[in-house]
């Protein structure tokens, strides 16, 4: 780490740091497409990587349907050693790449004019509840 | 109970509904018809002075016999008093009910997120849009009981709803302006705008 910078346009790395609505679904879009390349993107907790407890109809089921994630950091809430560890994580897949590689991220083709990055057939399937929200009522 | 009850049975007759105590505070059901007349005569009657709107909300219950309420939470400041006004509307049926707007402005916002949550509609409501949720939003209304917890449309399209959304249309741009409200502005910030220190003139000056 280098600094912390609050504008997208000198940042490197792109910390969601929790829950994620539909409505700034198309914000940390644009805030992501700002960001010059190369760039990594972390996903802080269960609500950002799968959106966790809000199992409901304004959450995003995990960022990586809008925009690529490198490193998950799990934990609701993650201990500071856990966003640490993703850190160092990141750091030692950043050793291991090459300029030279071909990164499907840097080369991102969207699937359509509207900014979808998965089939929709993908994103349903992640999408599927798990976990305690198997259960949960769902009317009508 | 609070008097305002009686009181407002003895001005507006078959109009008031029931009356009720709850942990305290004093509910009263008003006709849908009659709750503008009612709202006026609670605010500008001296004896009732209630001059802060607190809250406008709505319930849906369970029970699908039951209507749905949409709730005004009154208060005087002066006599330190507190008032909780009740209109049932049929959830099935016609969800409109005179907006309080020109009475309080600060129920505007208010019975913009219970429109939005609800789909009730306020007659007379200046600018009647969603709040919460983005305007092109196409699923319903997120707080009625037959609206399913995860939404009516699956996962993907969801994301691609949300990602075609453009996420300055939030505010329209009269909203944005400071032209609109030009004519009540205080005389030193008139005399700001007017020596062009930030903002635009409306035509008409």
């Amino acid at each position: 780490m280098e600094r912390q910078a609050f504008s997208p346009r000198q940042a490197d790395v792109l910390i969601c740091a929790g829950r994620l609505p539909f409505k700034l679904a198309p914000v940390i879009r644009r805030i992501y497409d700002q960001m010059p390349q190369p760039k990594w993107v972390i996903s802080m907790g269960a609500c950002a990587s799968t959106g966790g407890i809000f199992d409901n109809y304004a959450m995003v089921q995990g960022i990586d349907t809008i925009v690529p994630v490198d490193v998950y950091v799990p934990g609701c809430p993650p201990r500071p050693e856990g966003l640490l560890y993703g850190v160092l994580l990141l750091h030692k897949k950043i050793k291991g790449e090459s300029l030279f590689d071909r990164v499907p991220r840097r080369e991102e083709q969207l699937l359509d004019e509207r900014g979808l990055r998965l089939p929709p057939e993908q994103i349903d399937e992640i999408s599927e509840p798990f976990g305690n929200s198997v259960h949960q009522f769902r009317s009508a | 109970m609070n008097p305002t009850v009686d009181a407002l049975r003895a001005t507006f007759g078959s109009a008031i509904g029931r009356g009720l105590e709850s942990c305290g505070d004093t509910i009263v059901y008003v006709a849908r018809e009659a709750l503008l007349d009612a709202m006026t005569w609670l605010r500008d009657t001296p004896q009732q002075g209630y001059d802060y709107l607190v809250d406008v909300t709505a319930v849906e219950y369970r029970d699908r016999e039951r209507p749905l309420e949409v709730v005004y939470f009154l208060r005087s400041l002066a006599r330190r008093a507190d008032l909780r006004v009740k209109v049932e509307l049929d959830p099935r049926g016609d969800l409109s009910v005179d907006s309080v707007v020109p009475l309080w402005h600060g129920a505007d916002w208010l019975e913009r997120e219970t429109y939005d949550m609800f789909g009730v509609s306020f007659r007379g409501h200046p600018d009647l849009r969603r709040i919460l949720m983005w305007e092109t939003y196409a699923e319903g209304y997120p707080l009625r009981k037959d609206f399913p917890l995860r939404g009516r449309f699956s996962r993907a399209e969801q994301v691609r709803q949300a990602l075609g959304a453009n996420p300055e249309a939030h505010y329209s741009m009269e909203e944005l302006s400071i032209a609109e409200a030009y004519d009540e502005l205080p005389a030193d910030m008139k005399e700001r705008l007017r020596r062009g220190e930030r903002g635009k003139l409306p035509d008409s000056e």
